[in-house]
């Protein structure tokens, strides 16, 4: 029998802490739909994607209703369509990004994922062309997200893929300068890139991964912090830990029935949970909150780092016992922009990016939604990519990059993106020139990590 | 198949007469009621039957919350699993 409390503390997490499922994302395959001709093969796509994809939000609907629980996006992750171009003699990637763009609408997910390339050891195929076309792909669709895995702990790091990459963001920036810069928002750059990832902008759909699969993504930053600040006061840091297990073991609970419940209806299988903690900018859901709760003055203070590898180990061990499947980024996410505390952070200069990188090596992805000057070069860029893959490869972890070069602005000014992308400061980043050492390209070879054999 | 509802608000007089009423319209019955009254805070947690509920869930709840509006309360109906999931193993 369900007690009165529980019933309570259930509707006040949902109603008061915002607690919801932040996505239900179904990967779809397209290795079947290569084609020589690249319109025959655009049409394929659009054709999988709305017939396999058709009843994923009224499904996701539904299930809102009935167990009265908020799914914020329903979103596709593909194929990386580095892969499916190969196949083309025609060299046009943009046609896919538009097909995928076109199905996205169709079907009414908030964002479709897997405009993506896989060059940790090399380009093969149509991965150049891709990467070369994201700029121009991001700025002429709404929805389209992109990703490029650049390195990884069993390959190293593709240092002419970072070199290319630095360019790219820029000019990502550059073609949406009149929007906010939103193309850099919707690219990121990967090392050790998880393949059944439910979250954007770094979804795809591994080719190792079945046909069509339905993976969740839970949030819930608000109910840790609600949940510490109603229970923690005089525990140890022992203490602290184990009411965040506990905490996160039920926000995965609700992860794992809305999984099976998706996978289920739509008749697809189940892949995995997220179990991360994905802030939004709405006050009260955010990540900085928690480790202000546990004891920091401000989020970016000396002890930042030790109070989030806790609290992204914390949220592991809860969240592993309450789900069948774990997978994708699982932990804890330090997006700046999408979060209300780090945006006050970094708008007081309480969070440098140098302190942020050190909390990538220690939570689940990487340098995430940070703003940087305008005129930062694409050499800083390469090279800030290639520190953070380099935290990746030997902590043998995903770590990412997604930095948004404001246009026109600097340091204090600010870039607003509205909805769950949020706005935030302009951050101050080193400008001291690495262009020789990203010139020299090549590989960095991968660490002794990657001889596990 | 049992939903919970929840009505939380301002005490007045026909709150529980109105929300049987919409059940019973609904063909759901109601197995457990639990209430209380804190100074002139109304909560009220039900558990009834919905198998042999007339309408679809989404519409049961949808009238719900409408009553809840009318009566300036909140009114929310939600499935049972979610309940059980989250706190039994």
């Amino acid at each position: 029998m369900i007690n009165t409390h529980e019933i309570l503390e259930t509707i006040t997490m949902i109603q008061d802490e915002n607690l919801d499922i932040r996505t239900v994302t179904m990967g779809i395959s397209l290795l079947d739909c290569m084609d020589a001709d690249i319109d025959k093969a655009c049409e394929k796509v659009y054709n999988k994607i709305v017939s396999t994809a058709k009843n994923l939000v009224p499904v996701c609907n539904d299930i809102e209703t009935e167990l009265g629980i908020p799914i914020i996006n329903k979103r596709i992750s593909v194929t990386p369509i580095g892969i499916i171009a190969s196949a083309c003699k025609e060299q046009n990637p943009v046609k896919f990004a538009l097909a995928l763009e076109k199905a996205a609408r169709e079907v009414g997910v908030n964002f479709i994922g897997g405009y993506s390339a896989l060059v940790q050891k090399g380009f093969a195929g149509a991965d150049m062309a891709l990467i070369e076309s994201i700029p121009e792909a991001l700025a002429v669709t709404d929805h389209v997200c992109a990703s490029v895995n650049i390195g990884s702990t069993k390959a190293g790091i593709n240092m002419d893929a970072v070199a290319k990459m630095g360019k790219i963001v820029k000019e990502c920036a550059e073609k949406t300068a009149d929007r906010q810069c939103i193309g850099a928002a919707k690219l990121v750059v990967f090392c050790n890139a998880p393949e059944d990832n439910p979250f954007m902008a770094g979804a795809f759909h591994g080719v190792g991964e079945p046909d069509v699969v339905i993976n969740v993504g839970v949030s819930g930053p608000g109910v840790v912090r609600a949940a510490l600040a109603k229970n923690s006061e005089g525990l140890d840091l022992t203490g602290v830990a184990e009411l965040i297990k506990r905490t996160a073991f039920k926000i995965t609970r609700m992860g794992q029935l809305v999984a099976q419940e998706a996978s289920k209806r739509l008749g697809y299988p189940f892949g995995i949970v997220d179990l991360s903690l994905a802030p939004t900018p709405a006050v009260g859901d955010s990540v900085a909150y928690i480790l202000e709760e546990i004891g920091l003055e401000c989020c970016g203070s000396c002890g930042t780092t030790a109070a989030l590898a806790m609290l992204n180990d914390a949220v592991k061990k809860g969240g592993v016992m309450a789900s069948s499947r774990v997978g994708g980024l699982s932990g804890a996410f330090i997006p700046v922009t999408e979060d209300a505390g780090m945006i006050h952070a970094a708008s007081i200069g309480a969070l440098t990016i140098e302190k942020l990188e050190a909390m990538t090596a220690v939570c689940s992805v990487g340098l995430d939604m940070i703003n940087i000057p305008g005129d930062t070069s694409a050499d800083v860029i390469s090279a800030l990519i290639a520190d953070e893959a380099a935290i990746g490869m030997v902590n043998s972890k995903t770590t990412a990059v997604r930095v948004i070069p404001a246009i026109g602005k600097d340091v204090g000014e600010e870039l607003n993106f509205g909805g769950l992308l949020g706005n935030g400061p302009v951050m101050k980043i080193s400008t001291y020139s690495p262009a020789k050492f990203v010139a020299r390209g090549g590989q960095i070879p991968a660490p002794m990590q990657s001889l596990k054999n | 198949m049992r939903a919970v509802i929840t009505v939380v608000g301002k005490d007045s007089v026909g709150i529980l007469a109105k929300v049987s009423l919409k059940c019973a319209e609904s063909n759901v019955n109601i197995n457990e009621v639990t209430q209380s009254v804190l100074e002139d805070m109304f909560c009220m947690i039900m558990l009834a039957d919905i198998s042999k509920m007339n309408k679809s869930f989404g519409d049961f709840s949808g009238e719900m919350e409408k009553l809840g509006q009318e009566m300036g309360m909140s009114v929310h109906v939600m499935h049972e699993t979610i309940f059980n999931s989250m706190h039994r193993i």
